[in-house]
């Protein structure tokens, strides 16, 4: 991050160097530039490309008469490729939501204003007991009596974000809880201003506790993401209904094949979140 | 705008919400056993059964719930030969298998939970194993097993609005339906109040829940806390501190 | 009440299907057992007869614990026998030779023992009446009332009946020693082990249960095994007293003897230091 010379302090020979602390705020850090820039790039790729109205092929058919036909399944790859990209794509963008929206709603939740307060936490827990698919249902067909229409992709990715951004906002909140008590009698003793504290103190703690919920509420927006299908997202459970829906015993093969190709992306996704989980309790004891 | 439906809204969203807790309370059902015996699997000093439940976890955590429901209800029947299958189990055991992998999880934390000395407190007192488990680690690892259990409980009341896309006439159903009616009708009620009604049924349900297992867990609890009565007490005559031989 | 008997007064076990003279209570012939590099028995030879009370003593971590957790079955043993009342407890005599032994027969030899912990581990949903009554229903096949009575029965014993239908959590430590006494008496074990189980405890509480563990050495039937840093307790109901120190007996005798007038010099050393603290 920064530059090897540095002409006030010269390392001698067979001395630590040490690097000398970042004294720029940290909107001018190269890292908040590499991350905006990759949030921008994101946004626009999305935007461009996102849940493009795929048109599965429809020559493939299965052998009458067959229970499993592997050659059927096999021609269904690259159908289900295309449908579970655009899942994933509607995840991502979904979760990114979330996480935006999950921070207003702890905010809001721990505001000093009861008005504030209470409805917060009372959206948050409606929500969170409530079916993601009326909640599509409600954003796709309620909202226009508002004149507000979205399309169907949108719609998915709003539904995601909203629906996780209240368990996002759980998880926020736990982790600033767990910062001990102790951490904000320094800050106090040591006369910081609120944004030191959040910025420098809190989050900075918080961070390890939340992201490995974070992970599973993204592997479980995940699960939840096909659910697309029933607002016309060209997603993988849309692929296989179309798939299915070609001859009347047509459905063995595209329902086995989504769920292996679901499986091939969640089981190394959850490891990966639970090494991410196991590391960070290590590094908390060490 | 008035946020209350006709009254024959609400009779058929009712009879809708019967079917939503049939699949619910068959899910639970299937979904307690599974959850109590992969927990216990998964540290079962056997390797096969180690191992099956932890791949048996693995994989019905993994897989997206709709998908496990569509695969059970238009694949599963075709692969077994079973030509007309029961829409409302097969919709049920797969949300009960999902409920399985995720309480098979809470259920082997919380027995991990319990202290090793309660374990070796019943070797030395010569309990068997199933009695261990039945009446020492369980009882304890209940209130451990509760509060989580308790969301999935309803995480799974969310998951009964996906069997509406199997065609089951559930609450989720009912309501696409009412909506589709409702569009020849000029002055049936708009979507937006459908669906909030609809809604407000998943949410008082699931706050129903909530609430069933809180009491749970305030029973379970005080079983730790405070002096019960129910055993009678008769202090005997016969023996005398001390005395013996 | 009256001072420590001469062990030769007491009653052996009466229905033993063994002869009390050539079965010792406990026997233990080479047993090993390490964790890991960690060596804590070494070939360790040691008998126990009917009704004896036996003290361990050892500086800390030279395997005290373990001794008596091999014989509770909760550690195992790498190697060597372990003999309950004549019974072998992790073989089976099969075709005239030892077997490594089912989980059956270590279960019917094992109700001979029963085990009082440093850390009670009561149980912490149950009262001190279940908990007593527990084993006595479970393991051996009582009925409820019967175990109930006898429950109550021990807690008088202990001095504790008003405290029948409290949780451990609303006991003192004391209070909770006492119940995990009477929750092992329940079982009627013929050899009883004790595992520092006044070591938990604040000072002013030891007392109590050290009267309790006189009560149960002048019956005189139960064999006692008892690990132990009170020095004045063990010479008063001692037998015998073993000093163990790294994987193997290095003294043992009468309490006068080896408390008294030790011979090693790590014996004398260990004293020593004990009496010091
Ligand atoms: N489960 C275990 N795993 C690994 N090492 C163990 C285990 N149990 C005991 N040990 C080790 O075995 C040695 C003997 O332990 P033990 O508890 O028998 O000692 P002790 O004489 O009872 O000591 P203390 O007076 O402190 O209770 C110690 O070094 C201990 O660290
Ligand atoms: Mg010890």
């Amino acid at each position: 991050m920064s530059t090897d010379t540095d002409p006030v302090t010269p390392s001698p020979a067979g001395a630590h160097h040490v690097a000398p602390p970042d004294i720029r705020p940290w909107w001018l850090r190269p890292k908040t530039f590499v991350i905006a820039a990759g949030v921008v790039v994101f946004a626009a790729f999305m935007w461009r490309f996102g849940g493009g109205d795929i048109r599965f092929s429809t020559e493939h058919r299965p052998r009458p008469g067959t229970t499993f036909d592997w050659d059927y399944f096999f021609a269904l790859v690259p159908d289900m490729l295309r449908g579970i990209w655009v899942t994933a794509q509607a995840t991502v963008a979904g979760f990114a939501v979330a996480l935006v929206i999950g921070l207003l709603l702890a905010l809001g939740r721990r505001s000093r204003l009861r008005v504030v307060r209470l409805p917060v936490a009372l959206f948050i827990e409606f929500v969170r007991s409530t079916p993601l698919l009326i909640q599509l249902y409600f954003v796709y067909y309620a909202l226009p009596d508002w004149d507000i229409t979205l399309g169907a992709f949108v719609t998915l990715v709003i539904g995601l974000g909203v629906h996780y951004g209240t368990y996002c906002s759980e998880a926020y909140r736990a982790g600033i809880n767990s910062v001990p008590k102790g951490q904000w009698e320094a800050s106090t003793a040591l006369n910081l201003g609120p944004t030191t504290k959040w910025s420098q103190i809190i989050i900075p703690q918080a961070i390890p506790n939340v992201l490995p919920a974070l992970g599973n509420f993204l592997i479980a927006g995940f699960k939840d993401a096909p659910l697309g299908s029933t607002i016309q997202v060209t997603g993988i459970l849309a692929f296989a209904t179309a798939a299915s829906g070609r001859s009347f015993d047509a459905g063995v093969e595209p329902y086995t094949l989504i769920g292996i190709g679901f499986l091939l992306v969640s089981i190394p996704s959850a490891w990966l979140v639970r090494r991410l989980e196991r590391r960070i309790a290590y590094e908390r004891i060490s | 705008m008035d946020i209350q439906l006709p009254a024959h809204y609400y009779d058929r969203l009712f009879e809708g919400l019967q079917v939503t807790l049939q699949v619910l309370a068959l899910a639970f059902a299937l979904g307690i056993v599974l959850s109590v015996v992969l927990g216990v699997a998964r540290l079962s000093p056997s390797r096969i059964a180690r191992s099956v439940s932890l791949a048996w976890i693995e994989v019905t955590r993994g897989i997206s719930t709709i998908v496990l429901l569509f695969w059970m209800a238009y694949a599963l029947p075709i692969l077994l030969g079973v030509d007309q299958p029961s829409l409302l189990l097969m919709g049920s055991i797969a949300l009960g298998i999902n409920m399985g992998g995720y309480g098979g999880e809470i259920v082997r934390g919380a027995i991990q939970s319990v202290p090793r000395g309660q374990t070796e407190a019943s070797i030395a007192l010569n309990l068997t194993e199933t009695q261990r488990l039945r009446h020492v680690i369980l009882p304890q690892a209940m209130r451990i097993i509760l509060p989580p259990m308790g969301n999935l409980t309803i995480e799974i009341l969310k998951g009964t609005a996906l069997v509406s896309l199997i065609s089951l006439s559930d609450l989720s159903y009912e309501g696409v339906k009412l909506r589709v009616s409702g569009r020849l009708s000029p002055d049936a009620p708009s979507d937006a109040v459908l669906f909030v009604n609809i809604l407000v049924i998943y949410f008082v349900v699931a706050q129903i829940i909530n609430g069933l297992f809180r009491l749970a867990e305030w029973r379970v609890n005080r079983r730790f806390e405070g002096a019960r009565n129910g055993v009678e007490l008769s202090p005997s005559p016969k023996v005398t501190a001390g005395a013996g031989g | 009440m009256n001072a420590s008997a001469e062990p030769s007064d007491r009653p052996g076990p009466v229905d033993s299907p063994h002869d009390p003279v050539s079965s010792p209570a406990v026997r233990m012939r080479g047993v090993n057992k390490a964790f890991g590099d960690n060596v804590v028995l070494q070939g360790l030879d040691l008998d126990v007869a009917p009704g004896e009370r036996v003290v361990i003593i050892g500086p800390s971590g030279s395997g005290k614990t373990t001794i008596l957790r091999v014989i509770m079955t909760l550690e195992r043993p790498d190697s060597g026998t372990i003999e309950v009342n004549g019974r072998h407890l992790y073989h089976e005599q099969k075709g005239g030779q030892l077997k490594p032994a089912g989980e059956k027969h270590i279960r019917s030899v094992r109700s001979d023992v029963g085990m009082v912990f440093q850390h009670f581990n009561l149980f912490p949903h149950m009262t001190a009446l279940e908990n007593i009554a527990l084993a006595p229903i479970k393991a051996k096949g009582m009925g409820k009332r019967e175990a109930h009575q006898l429950g109550m029965d021990l807690l008088d014993k202990v001095g504790l009946v008003e405290h029948a239908n409290h949780t451990p959590g609303q006991l003192s430590g004391g209070q909770k020693q006492r119940v995990a006494i009477a929750r092992s008496l329940a079982t009627e074990p013929a050899v009883m082990l004790f595992d520092e189980v006044t070591s938990a405890l604040d000072p002013e509480l030891v007392g109590e249960v050290l009267t309790v563990l006189r009560d149960i050495a002048e019956d005189g039937t139960t064999t006692m095994m008892l690990v132990t840093h009170e020095m004045g307790f063990a010479s008063e109901v001692a037998d015998k007293v073993i000093m163990f120190d790294n994987g193997q007996v290095i003294e043992e005798g009468l309490p006068s003897e080896v408390l008294k007038d030790p011979q090693n010099e790590r014996t004398q050393a260990f004293l020593g230091a004990v009496v010091k603290h």
